[in-house]
């Protein structure tokens, strides 16, 4: 009791040059979130002003104007990249949820010979960089006819040996004894996995489907080279286009406008689900 | 009745049996699904096309005609010869040797403020990871135009008095800028994993420090760097695979340029494949970028194994 109370009071008076200490880095963490966001205040900005505006330096510009957006619209196909982006975001988040959270559940919870083998072969998988990978990908997706197509961007995708890691990961936590009760019980298995062990990681399925989702609306590389046809990009890979092709003229704000079309979903999703993409992030880096 | 109490009980066990072997049955069944589409998947979409771009890298695969003769080495005898490839080799060593300490240094600082005050931790730890989880490509274009000719810094500097510059169209600015937005980008990342790391070091050890008379940069030198060690070594090792497949920055914010000042290996890769369709090349040069990361995990792995002793 004294020893606490004498702690606290420790704590709580707070010396001179403590207060200083704690006013500069309350100050420098300031500037840094200026840092972090003022190039998206500028972007958004940018994507509001009018054209004689462009070269202004106001963050809030004097007269707000929709117009940009209205006209990207007209110039590139926007909102059919932004309908191709989600469809292929949401198939691939889809086709992870399923194979990753039931392959992570039985290298979780299930022992039998070769389980090791078989976990070290999956994780091995993200050791190799995917630039090595696009050229055998594109050459097989030319032979297959599946350039250009949906399928040709989702193939590469539909599995990741990072949600199996991290659903192994979390499922690692749920009791065996609690599935050996449901196996008494006479339930399946796969009743069990449904019924007893996904509602109990609900949020790491939340992680694994925000993390999946968000990297396949980013991703780049991949999709720049299996897509050909402007119709049929994502938005990422329309940005790139759009904006090569627009910037000689200096429009700068239509090139605004589309880049905070591409990036708005992404944070409004971030805000919501913060919690969830970090502690995800802090899992799959930190083991 | 002692007849009937032993044909339940026959009954019974046989019921139990059938089960057990269903059961049986049904988890191996349950495991050879779950796993094995796995298993071939990756088969099919990573060790394969591994071996494929082995194979390509041995020909001379041009795209456009239909023979692929094999070469054996002389892709890579002509990749090394290849001056803009030597270039984009020196250009990602630039790229990892201002990139990763960059980013380890901006992060741990972050970290360690973070790690220092009790009010609105939580505010700025979501600030900070913003630029994470936003698209490369996007972000890429906004700096770009920030650092236009007639850009927001350029006006920025004009307004204080001094000189605009070149900035992206400079062959001596472009390549530090694009590693900057990198590090921009990265930091929230990068603070999490030291916020995790810091987290985990005992109070105790600081309090010990404390009634020893220790300095903040004595508290930091002896206790919070060796405990941190583990984790340092990692981002460094995550960090350097991460840089050296420095791309869609690259691509949208020089495109190589000025001068191929600011071409990396997989931008080389990407021009030989899929602009001039040299796909034998480009597969020798994937297959160059893949032993030096494979190099890199194993020393990582090496590393980390090693339990760092307090």
């Amino acid at each position: 009791m004294s020893t606490q109370s004498v702690y606290k009071t420790q704590k709580n008076a707070k010396s001179p040059a403590e207060r200083l200490r704690t006013l500069v880095i309350y100050l420098l963490l300031t500037l840094g979130v200026g840092i972090m966001l003022f190039p998206f205040l500028w972007m958004v900005a940018t994507s509001f002003k009018l054209p004689q505006d462009v070269y202004n330096l106001r963050l809030i510009p004097e007269t707000i104007t929709f117009d940009n957006y209205a006209a990207i619209f007209k110039k590139a196909p926007f909102a059919q990249w932004i309908k191709n982006t989600l469809i292929i975001s949401l198939i691939a988040t889809s086709t992870v949820l399923i194979f990753d959270t039931a392959a992570g559940y039985v290298l979780a919870k299930f022992s039998f010979v070769g389980k090791q083998l078989i976990f070290l072969l999956i994780i091995s998988t993200l050791m190799v960089p995917t630039e090595m990978l696009i050229i055998p990908w594109y050459l097989i997706a030319n032979e297959l006819g599946w350039s250009d197509t949906y399928w040709g961007v989702l193939f590469p995708g539909i599995i990741t040996a990072f949600g199996i890691f991290l659903m192994r990961q979390f499922m690692d936590s749920i009791p065996s004894d609690l599935l050996d009760a449901a196996r008494i019980d006479g339930l399946n298995e796969w009743r069990i996995l449904l019924h007893i062990a996904i509602p109990l990681v609900k949020p790491a399925i939340i992680t694994l489907i925000i993390l999946t989702f968000i990297g396949n609306w980013n991703q780049f590389i991949w999709p720049l080279i299996v897509l050909q046809t402007e119709e049929k990009f994502t938005l990422p890979v329309g940005i790139v286009y759009f904006s090569s092709e627009l910037k000689d003229t200096s429009n700068w704000i239509l090139i605004m406008a589309g880049t905070t079309i591409s990036i708005a979903p992404l944070i409004v999703i971030f805000l919501i689900f913060q919690k969830q993409i970090i502690r995800g992030i802090t899992l799959s880096g930190m083991k | 009745m002692i007849a009937h109490a032993l044909k339940l009980t026959v009954r019974k066990s046989r019921e139990l049996f059938l089960t057990r072997l269903s059961y049986r049955t049904q988890r191996y069944l349950f495991i050879y699904i779950t796993l094995g589409i796995p298993l071939l998947y990756f088969l099919s979409t990573r060790l394969l096309p591994i071996l494929y771009a082995f194979n390509v890298s041995v020909r001379e695969w041009d795209l456009l005609s239909p023979s692929k003769p094999y070469v054996g080495l002389a892709n890579f005898k002509a990749l090394f010869t290849d001056e803009i490839f030597l270039k984009s080799i020196a250009n990602t060593f630039k790229f990892v040797v201002i990139g990763v300490p960059g980013q380890l240094i901006v992060g741990l600082f972050v970290a360690l403020l973070l790690h220092n005050i009790k009010r609105l931790r939580g505010l700025f730890r979501t600030v900070y990871f913003i630029p994470y989880v936003t698209s490369i490509v996007a972000v890429s274009w906004v700096f770009r135009w920030i650092l236009m000719r007639n850009g927001w810094l350029n006006e920025m500097l004009l307004n204080l008095g001094l000189e605009p510059q070149l900035f992206l169209q400079s062959p001596r600015q472009a390549l530090i800028l694009i590693t900057l937005t990198m590090i921009w980008q990265s930091t929230g990342f990068q603070m999490l994993i030291f916020m995790t790391g810091l987290e985990a070091i005992p109070r105790m050890y600081y309090e010990a420090a404390a009634i020893d008379g220790a300095s903040a940069w004595r508290k930091f030198r002896h206790i919070t760097l060796p405990l941190l060690n583990p984790v340092i070594v990692f981002s460094a090792v995550i960090g350097v695979i991460s840089y050296l497949q420095s791309f869609g920055q690259v691509l949208s914010m020089t495109n190589g340029g000025p001068l191929n000042a600011t071409t990396t290996m997989v931008l080389h890769i990407y021009n030989l494949a899929f602009q001039q369709f040299k796909m034998g090349s480009a597969a020798a040069a994937t297959v160059i970028l893949f032993v030096v990361i494979l190099v890199l995990t194993l020393l990582q792995l090496k590393v980390l194994n090693k339990k760092v002793e307090y």
